[in-house]
């Protein structure tokens, strides 16, 4: 697929902008992704990074708390923030008249967000709501996302849970608040993506007036987050009270998401050949043929590809009745990797991988959201957000060699297995 | 929690220059206009065909009504929506999926008491594959024997796993409170009638409700309209019936009473789930009632999620919708909060009700809620996929692209006191009812606010 127009630079302070003008619709979508995510909260304050995106709406120098989402929602917007284990994003899509808004509202909260202890109060009680809604309060909550990488990882930072536990949240401070603004949010750790109707010269110029005067700080070392292949396989268990069906989770680790990509890549199209459709193998044999697993998944990173810098996790999930034994499951896991492993898939597999990513690509670049934080995401964690645009020929240039390649790199000597188990009680 | 030097709060929060005055809004472009089409095939079948390049994509939505008093219909309609695409006479489930997957294709089929719903998308260059295989499931899907029995086990699992979500048991809790045992209300079978359903009868199911006439086919994407309609008309004209598709009975009003309370053992949340009659959007006061909607909580910054969620923090999410059935259209208010505050979550959604009756929108509000509107038409109609979606929904009300293009113009003539007479005609406190489904130890608070009972 061609690149579309991209412009990039980086202002004084060190803030680095991407520019994707489109003029197909007259909407335009601007994000600000900063380098922190929950990898790098520190021990005492899980959950911190969490919390912090929600502080970002609650006000700042300029706007009053609430005045955010008002002056979005007004200009006939909508917004949105997230954190991942290596980047927390922000964005709004908008009519294009309102883009200064939308660059004025970033500009003021990276400038001078007001942190407030009355704002910090009422954000940890509506997380923990959010933790409720999607965790506790429902069957298979964090799975696999909280559950696993306890199992798969040893150090603090890759295997905590992200969301937070109560008692870490309850203890942040404003001070905490304000150490991890100057910490991670200079403009010097961030990316600002601008896509959609304007033109280049009048995006690069309200860019420069509102963003110019931001202060430039100091960056923090990024810290690396590597830590050794498991030994063995790590086995992990979880009762859950509100799940009807046993789950099973297996992580392995995989290749450098950005210094090994055409190693990773030949994960994600494994991933595929696996589980992607129902012509695929473990679709094909654990559910159709052999019906021992309700659903089964496979794919590279907790919440998708193109998430998180090394370490990533590879991971398999699947649901299975009470009568089959986790070992089953297993077993078939490990047979259909062998052979993969001995015996390269076929062109035609791979064929298939490579149209539905051409045609998932063309709907990410058609909804505007994924769009600006594709570029904004790729702009941070590659440098290069015109990369996005040349996946589907870098994945079309895997061979089957390469996935025979990474089918044998997932050893059950060196991986997670985490057990979900109705615990019942609730009803 | 760093030992590194860093700034205070307060210092953080000012800069030498002090606050800065918020931009205007520039000039807004319109949307390109729409070339479409909006026509009926030889078999009875409406079809809406928009042109929209954006990407080199079609996106395809179907909806068949499909509904039935029978009260095994709804065991024999998931099973049927589960097996659609599982294989024809020339296709087997793994040559369906083949098939797609070289075009970069997806179908899916998905039933609810009132419709079977098919959506799919395909490279535009594709698009003769995805009709081909779209026309040979919908002509003679054949719910193979094994395939039948295989799907079944997999959705008795299915059932019992959605039946533990607090957000499926809330809703099957409402539906029976508003409409008893309306076919409505089947929105998911029971795991043993689906257990009974036989292939034979899935077969016949197909045969007699699969049915073009009465239903409707939306396609948006990098077409030539006339030219899409006519393969159209090649791959699905021979599929055919005299009889019409069948729409749902017309559904209770529902009117205001009590609440009911749910208990759920172990819950740590409390889900409410309110509902009041609406009207629908060919009503002339839907414009002003969508408006009055927003202004409650219809989006974030609403009187009820400022309220209950970032003045109180008892909840993440609360939100008011209107939801469409045939012939009608209701309201209706979800939550989920912290099961210590449910009482409390209750007095200020009855405060906002009333408040917004008696203290309706004002001109600021108006004025956000407007804005809103229009400019959420135009970004969520921009992708194929977002604006194919919003045709069908369209579609099953009787109408097309061009109330899509004239909204924006009734909604920018909707008057403040429009506004507040839909508030006050549906938004009164005494029209709504509903359910609260929760730790059955919060019963003892709520019930001290009057109108629920268990």
């Amino acid at each position: 697929m061609a690149a579309p127009d991209l412009h990039t630079f980086t202002l004084p302070n060190g803030l680095r902008v991407v520019l994707a003008p489109d003029t197909t619709s007259p909407v335009v979508g601007v994000s600000v992704h900063y380098d922190v995510g929950f990898r790098s909260e520190p021990e005492g304050r899980t959950g911190f990074a969490h919390l912090f995106e929600h502080l970002m709406f609650q006000g700042s120098e300029s706007l009053e708390k609430l005045a955010h989402f008002r002056h979005v929602q007004s200009s006939g917007g909508t917004f949105n923030g997230s954190t991942h284990p290596d980047y927390t994003d922000y964005f709004e899509v908008l009519p294009s008249a309102a883009l200064e808004r939308a660059l004025f509202l970033e500009a003021d909260r990276m400038r001078a967000p007001k942190l407030t202890e009355e704002n910090l109060r009422n954000q940890i009680d509506v997380v923990k709501e959010e933790i409720r809604l999607n965790v506790l309060n429902r069957p298979y909550g964090g799975f696999p996302w909280i559950l696993l990488p306890p199992v798969l990882y040893q150090t603090f930072p890759n295997a905590h849970n992200g969301y937070g536990d109560f008692t870490d949240l309850e203890q942040a401070s404003l001070d905490d608040c304000a150490a991890f603004f100057d910490t991670y949010y200079a403009p010097s750790n961030a990316v600002l993506t601008v896509a959609g109707d304007f033109t280049v010269e009048q995006a690069r110029d309200l860019v420069e007036k509102h963003f110019g005067d931001v202060p430039a700080r100091e960056t923090a070392a990024r810290p690396s987050f590597a830590e050794p292949r498991p030994q063995g396989e790590l086995r992990g268990e979880h009762q859950d009270a509100h799940a009807p069906l046993p789950a099973l989770a297996v992580g392995y680790r995989m290749p450098d998401p950005i210094n090994e990509l055409d190693a990773y890549l030949a994960h994600l199209v494994l991933a595929s050949v696996l589980t992607e459709g129902d012509g695929s193998r473990l679709q094909q044999r654990m559910v159709h043929k052999e019906a021992m697993v309700t659903d089964i998944n496979a794919g590279a990173g907790l919440f998708g590809p193109f998430e998180a810098r090394d370490p990533d996790t590879f991971s398999v999930t699947a649901m299975y009745s009470p009568e089959v034994t986790v070992d089953r499951v297993l077993g078939a896991l490990d047979e259909e990797l062998e052979l993969l492993a001995s015996t390269p898939p076929s062109e035609q597999e791979l064929a298939k991988v490579t149209a539905r990513w051409v045609s998932s690509l063309h709907k990410e670049h058609d909804r505007l959201v994924s769009r600006t934080l594709a570029l904004g995401s790729f702009q941070l964690l590659y440098g290069d957000p015109g990369l996005v645009y040349q996946l589907p020929d870098r994945i079309a240039a895997v061979t089957p060699e390469d996935v025979s390649a990474a089918a044998k790199l997932l050893r059950p000597d060196s991986r997670a297995v985490l057990q979900v188990f109705p615990a019942g009680g609730a009803e | 929690m760093s030992v590194q030097e860093h700034r205070s709060a307060e210092e953080i929060g000012r800069t030498e220059l002090g606050p800065r005055p918020l931009p205007p809004l520039g000039e807004q472009r319109a949307a390109i206009g729409l070339s479409h089409v909006d026509t009926t095939l030889t078999n009875g079948l409406r079809v809406v065909v928009v042109k929209q390049s954006t990407v080199p994509m079609v996106e395809l939505r179907l909806r068949i009504p499909f509904a039935d008093t029978d009260l095994m219909h709804a065991a024999k309609a998931e099973v049927l929506a589960s097996t659609f695409f599982s294989g024809t006479a020339r296709r087997d489930r793994v040559a369906i999926d083949t098939d797609l997957a070289l075009v970069g294709g997806e179908l899916d089929a998905s039933v609810d008491p009132e419709r079977l719903s098919i959506g799919g998308n395909a490279l535009a260059s594709g698009l003769d594959t995805l009709l081909d295989v779209l026309s040979d499931a919908l002509r003679g899907a054949s719910y193979a024997d094994e395939e039948v029995g295989r799907e079944k086990g997999r959705l008795v699992e299915r059932i019992a796993m959605a039946k533990s979500q607090p957000s499926v048991i809330a809703r099957q809790a409402l539906q029976k409170h508003r409409y008893g045992d309306h076919p409505a209300t089947r929105e998911m079978p029971e795991a043993e009638d689906v257990a009974k359903v036989t292939p034979e009868e899935v077969r016949a199911l197909h045969q007699g409700f699969v049915l073009p006439r009465g239903s409707v086919l939306v396609l948006v994407g990098d077409v030539e309209t006339d030219e899409a309609v006519a393969k159209l008309e090649s791959a699905l004209g021979g599929w055919k019936s005299d009889r019409t598709a069948t729409e749902l009975p017309e559904l209770p009003v529902v009117s205001g009473g009590d609440l009911l309370f749910v208990p759920r053992t172990g819950a740590v949340q409390s889900q409410f789930r309110l509902s009041a009659q609406a009207i629908t959007r060919t009503d002339p006061r839907y414009p002003a009632l969508q408006l009055a909607n927003l202004a409650f909580g219809g989006f974030f910054s609403s009187r009820l999620v400022e309220n209950v969620r970032e003045d109180k923090g008892y909840t993440y999410h609360a939100r008011s919708y209107l939801e469409f059935t045939p012939g009608g259209a209701t309201l209706l208010i979800d939550t989920d909060t912290a099961s210590e505050v449910t009482a409390n979550a209750l007095l200020e959604i009855r405060y906002e009700l009333a408040r917004i009756v008696l203290t309706p929108p004002s001109e600021t509000e108006v004025d956000t809620v407007r804005q809103y509107a229009i400019g959420q038409l135009l970004t969520a109609t921009a992708s194929q996929g977002g604006l194919a979606s919003q045709l069908i929904g369209l579609a099953s009300q009787g109408l097309g692209v061009e109330w899509l293009v004239e909204y924006p113009g009734r909604l920018k003539a909707v008057t403040a006191e429009e506004i507040a007479a839909a508030a006050r005609d549906f938004f009164a406190p005494v029209n709504w009812t509903g359910v609260i489904v929760g730790d059955s130890a919060q019963f003892g608070n709520v019930r001290l606010l009057g109108d629920v009972k268990q």
